[in-house]
């Protein structure tokens, strides 16, 4: 077994830290899913509407958060808002603030996807039943929206787990800092750190992200 | 003389400029089965959807007994409850099972008791042919198992009339049987229904009356012996040899 320089995570506090970082990453896409699937359910729903200028506007922002790179996004903010605004959010704000704008749109666009995916007929023959529209809503319409939006939105908060990796950009120490500086601190000591660091980082967003995966794919199959 | 259940009054349904529908009368009787036929297009869906408030009127009335049916009016969540309506495509709700399908709407509609309902349903899926199926979901269904779940699921409202829309039109012709059975069950047991269809054969056995649907308006009625053997308009004639050309090519490809 070649030395992988795995030694150094034992050092100090250093794997705690790494776990730390990991956390800190959890705790910003978990603050932003949190905001943005309930904001993107709505921005979905309207989108779905019959309102041409808002569905333009939301359609405007769907394209812009899409077409620009999430580092773009994350620098927009970060630097953007102390020029433009005078107002200095932290890495961590800013993080929030790009991933829940990133998040909405994204969801948004699924959820328009999964609404209009559900055929006209569905709506009529629960009318033609008697159905309310409140009834048609709960019983018929959101439980298949639903199941078609759990494995799609699964997969959105996995992708937004494995993006913080950029936000070390802006100066907040998630998993990839921390991983960084381990590796900077030791590298006379043990110069092939580097590889068993990274190992152990890739193990870690693996194990953050493998149960979510797991959790859409049984649900898949459940409702599939 | 039977009492008038459904009553169609100088109606008239446009769509986009175009006349759909255009200044039509017609009465169903109780226990009486309508068969309406016409070209694809003539509007013989569109009057169908008119008798459930799916579409909205330019002017003219629907009424069922004295209750006006308009797309859009508070009372129709009432009315419709006395109006089983079946589509081409079937529509059972995907996600839940055949029996959670038919028990949907007279339990959270009707508010009745969900084990008398049970009970109903299971009766009548048995009379269909489909008991054992009760726990499938649709997509584990045929088009025709799909289809009668789809009737089961209109007669378990116990309504006063049911409409067909083209049922048998998106099945294989083996499913078009079993379908077309449970409907004339339905006929037997003296339920009134209007059904637009193109299975000529059917129509001439389950109709009381047939009419014959052109351009929005109806070009000729009368009992499906006057229709299919004597038909007196020129239009009627073109459209029936259509039906007997076609079903020629058909034997001859097969």
């Amino acid at each position: 077994m070649p030395d992988l320089g795995l030694d150094v995570l034992g050092k100090g506090s250093n794997l705690l830290r790494l776990l730390g970082g990991l956390g800190i990453a959890l705790r910003i896409s978990l603050i932003a899913v949190v905001i943005s699937i309930p904001l993107g359910l709505l921005l979905g729903t309207l989108m779905t509407g019959k309102n041409v200028v808002l569905k333009f506007f939301l359609k405007l922002y769907l394209e812009f958060i899409r077409i620009m790179p999430q580092l773009v996004l994350l620098f927009l903010v970060f630097f953007g808002s102390t020029r433009v605004f005078g107002w200095q959010p932290t890495g961590e704000l800013s993080a929030i603030i790009v991933f829940t704008l990133w998040g909405a749109a994204e969801m948004s666009d699924l959820v328009r996807g999964a609404l209009i995916s559900i055929p006209v007929h569905q709506y009529e023959s629960s009318q033609a039943l008697g159905l309310t529209k409140g009834q048609t809503y709960c019983y018929v319409i959101i439980p298949q929206t639903v199941r078609r939006l759990i494995p799609l939105s699964i997969n959105l908060i996995t992708r937004m787990i494995k993006t913080t990796s950029l936000i070390l950009m802006i100066g907040v120490v998630e998993m990839i800092k921390v991983a960084q500086q381990i590796i900077e601190a030791n590298r006379t000591a043990s110069p092939n750190a580097a590889f068993g660091v990274y190992l152990v980082v890739f193990v870690l967003y693996f194990l953050a992200c493998w149960p979510i995966s797991l959790l859409a794919k049984y649900l898949e199959r459940k409702w599939g | 003389m039977e009492e008038t259940i459904l009553t169609v009054n100088h109606l008239k349904k446009e769509y986009e400029g175009k006349p759909i529908l255009n200044d039509l009368d017609l009465e169903v009787k109780k226990g009486e089965v309508v068969v309406i036929i016409g070209p694809s297009g003539c509007g013989k869906s569109t009057l169908l959807r008119c008798m459930n408030g799916l579409e909205q009127i330019q002017s003219g009335s629907v009424k069922l007994r004295e209750d006006t049916i308009e797309a859009g009016a508070g009372n129709l969540v009432r009315i419709r409850q006395k109006i089983g309506m079946v589509f081409q495509n079937y529509e059972l709700f995907p996600h839940l099972s055949v029996l959670n399908n038919i028990l949907l709407a007279p339990t959270k509609v009707q508010k009745r008791d969900k084990k008398d309902v049970k009970e109903e349903a299971l009766k009548l899926l048995d009379r269909v042919g489909l008991r054992d199926k009760a726990d499938s979901y649709p997509r584990q269904l045929s088009g025709g198992q799909k289809q009668r779940v789809a009737i089961v699921r209109a007669l378990c409202m116990n309504p006063e009339i049911l409409l067909f829309d083209e049922v048998t039109a998106a099945l294989d012709p083996e499913m078009v049987r079993e379908v077309l059975d449970v409907m004339l069950e339905l006929a037997k047991q003296k339920r009134t229904m209007v059904i637009v269809t193109h299975e000529m054969q059917f129509a001439q056995a389950v109709a009381d009356r047939v009419l014959f649907i052109d351009q929005g308006k109806i070009l000729e009625e009368g009992t499906p012996e006057e229709i299919f053997k004597h038909p007196k308009k020129e239009r009627t004639k073109q459209f029936l040899n259509i039906f007997q050309f076609k079903k020629v090519e058909e034997r001859k490809i097969s």
